[in-house]
């Protein structure tokens, strides 16, 4: 289809003698919100991980924008994964000892962004977010939706075209996560990003436009 | 309804008559609940009024009625329709999700598929209702809440039900 943004065929991938994926594939098209579900164990982080180009697959081909991500350097993948995609994890994502402004500039500021620049353009996402007056708060110091929220601004800063999201809920309420997978997909949305979702909760699923399920290291429409 | 299939699923085994019937429902689908005798035999007379059940003679012995019934080639055919059907989303509906599996288990039709297409059919409605919460006053949105959360209920029971088909589908049957 001609606005597919990225396209994950047949991968797999082996840790010692567990296979992970054995013939997983995922479609992404630009703006779409993707939830990959399945039981514990079945593959689906291990997915997520190879199409977002953290891991790279044993067998198989990721495509993103036209290009092989599964073909590229270490270093020609971070630079990709720092420029397109975004990331939210379940925690652990935010450096503790930088205030959350500063998180949110980081990308910017390994871009080669100058720091004012980053660091207005990191301001700006605490109102849109729901977090005015947060900035210079520590992670620690925060609640873990208000983390969470952190971690989206970062994920969105720099323009991604994608947010790999893995559990982005796992640690938090359900009122909490309930807020924070609305202002995950409303603000993807407002940027034109599409968003991959890995979760096992069929709630957060819900907030996608269709789901993949993954079970044995294969995925089912 | 779901207690006219059980008992359809219970003939499709074998012909019974209806005091073996009950004992036999009582047994696998009864739990805190058994069905009452003249319950049992009200539901037979429909299911011979409507072709899906035909009785095959009387066994000799005591009690009231020692008639054997049969399942008819269109109750076969109503009761897969029945299990192939997934059921619309909705409260309360843990007696029939579970009937269905043991139906299908117990007649050694594939469950894993029913439960695949009764996972869709969940799921769907959990965006659908996500979806228009979006925009819900307040007091429709709680609502809304409460129907996802029962809609879960009954999701995070049919994977794990899908999690354990292979020991339930021999030793528990």
């Amino acid at each position: 289809m001609s606005d597919t943004l990225l396209t994950a065929r047949d991968l797999h991938k082996q840790f010692g003698v567990t296979e992970a994926l054995r013939g997983a594939g995922l479609t992404v098209r630009a703006g779409e919100v993707v939830a990959v579900t399945g039981p514990s164990g079945s593959g689906k982080s291990t997915l997520l991980h190879c199409a977002a180009g953290i891991l790279r697959p044993d067998r198989g081909e990721v495509v993103f924008d036209g290009h092989r991500l599964d073909t590229l350097t270490d270093r020609q993948r971070s630079v990709l994964r720092r420029e397109q995609f975004g990331f939210v994890f379940q925690f652990g994502q935010l450096v503790p000892e930088l205030p959350a402004v500063e998180n949110v500039a980081l990308p910017l500021l390994l871009a080669g962004r100058s720091r004012p620049a980053a660091m207005r353009a990191a301001d700006a996402w605490f109102d849109r977010l729901g977090l005015p007056g947060l900035q210079r708060r520590l992670p620690g110091e925060l609640s873990g939706g208000q983390g969470q929220r952190v971690a989206i601004a970062r994920a969105l800063v720099t323009g991604a075209r994608i947010v790999f999201a893995d559990e982005p809920t796992g640690a938090l309420d359900s009122v909490a996560a309930d807020e924070v997978m609305e202002l995950l997909v409303r603000t993807a949305r407002d940027s034109g990003a599409a968003v991959v979702v890995v979760t096992h909760e069929a709630r957060v699923a819900a907030f996608a436009d269709r789901g993949v399920r993954v079970r044995d290291g294969r995925a089912l429409p | 309804m779901t207690t006219s299939f059980a008992l359809l699923g219970l003939l499709e085994d074998s012909a019974r008559h209806g005091y073996d019937l009950k004992l036999a429902y009582d047994r696998r689908f009864g739990g805190a609940k058994p069905l009452r005798f003249g319950h049992v035999y009200r539901i037979l007379a429909q299911l011979v009024r409507d072709g899906l059940v035909v009785a095959t003679g009387v066994e000799p012995g005591a009690g009231p009625d020692r008639k054997t019934y049969a399942i008819t080639p269109a109750g076969v055919t109503d009761l897969e329709r029945w299990l192939a059907e997934p059921e619309e989303p909705q409260p309360q509906l843990q007696a029939v999700l579970f009937t269905k599996v043991m139906v299908a288990l117990m007649s050694g039709r594939p469950a894993a598929e029913y439960l695949d297409l009764q996972r869709d059919l969940h799921l769907a409605r959990m965006r659908e209702l996500t979806t228009a919460r979006r925009t819900a006053p307040p007091r429709d949105a709680l609502l809304m809440d409460y129907q996802l959360f029962h809609i879960e209920a009954d999701l995070r029971w049919i994977d794990h039900a899908a999690g354990r088909l292979d020991t339930l589908g021999g030793s528990a049957m």
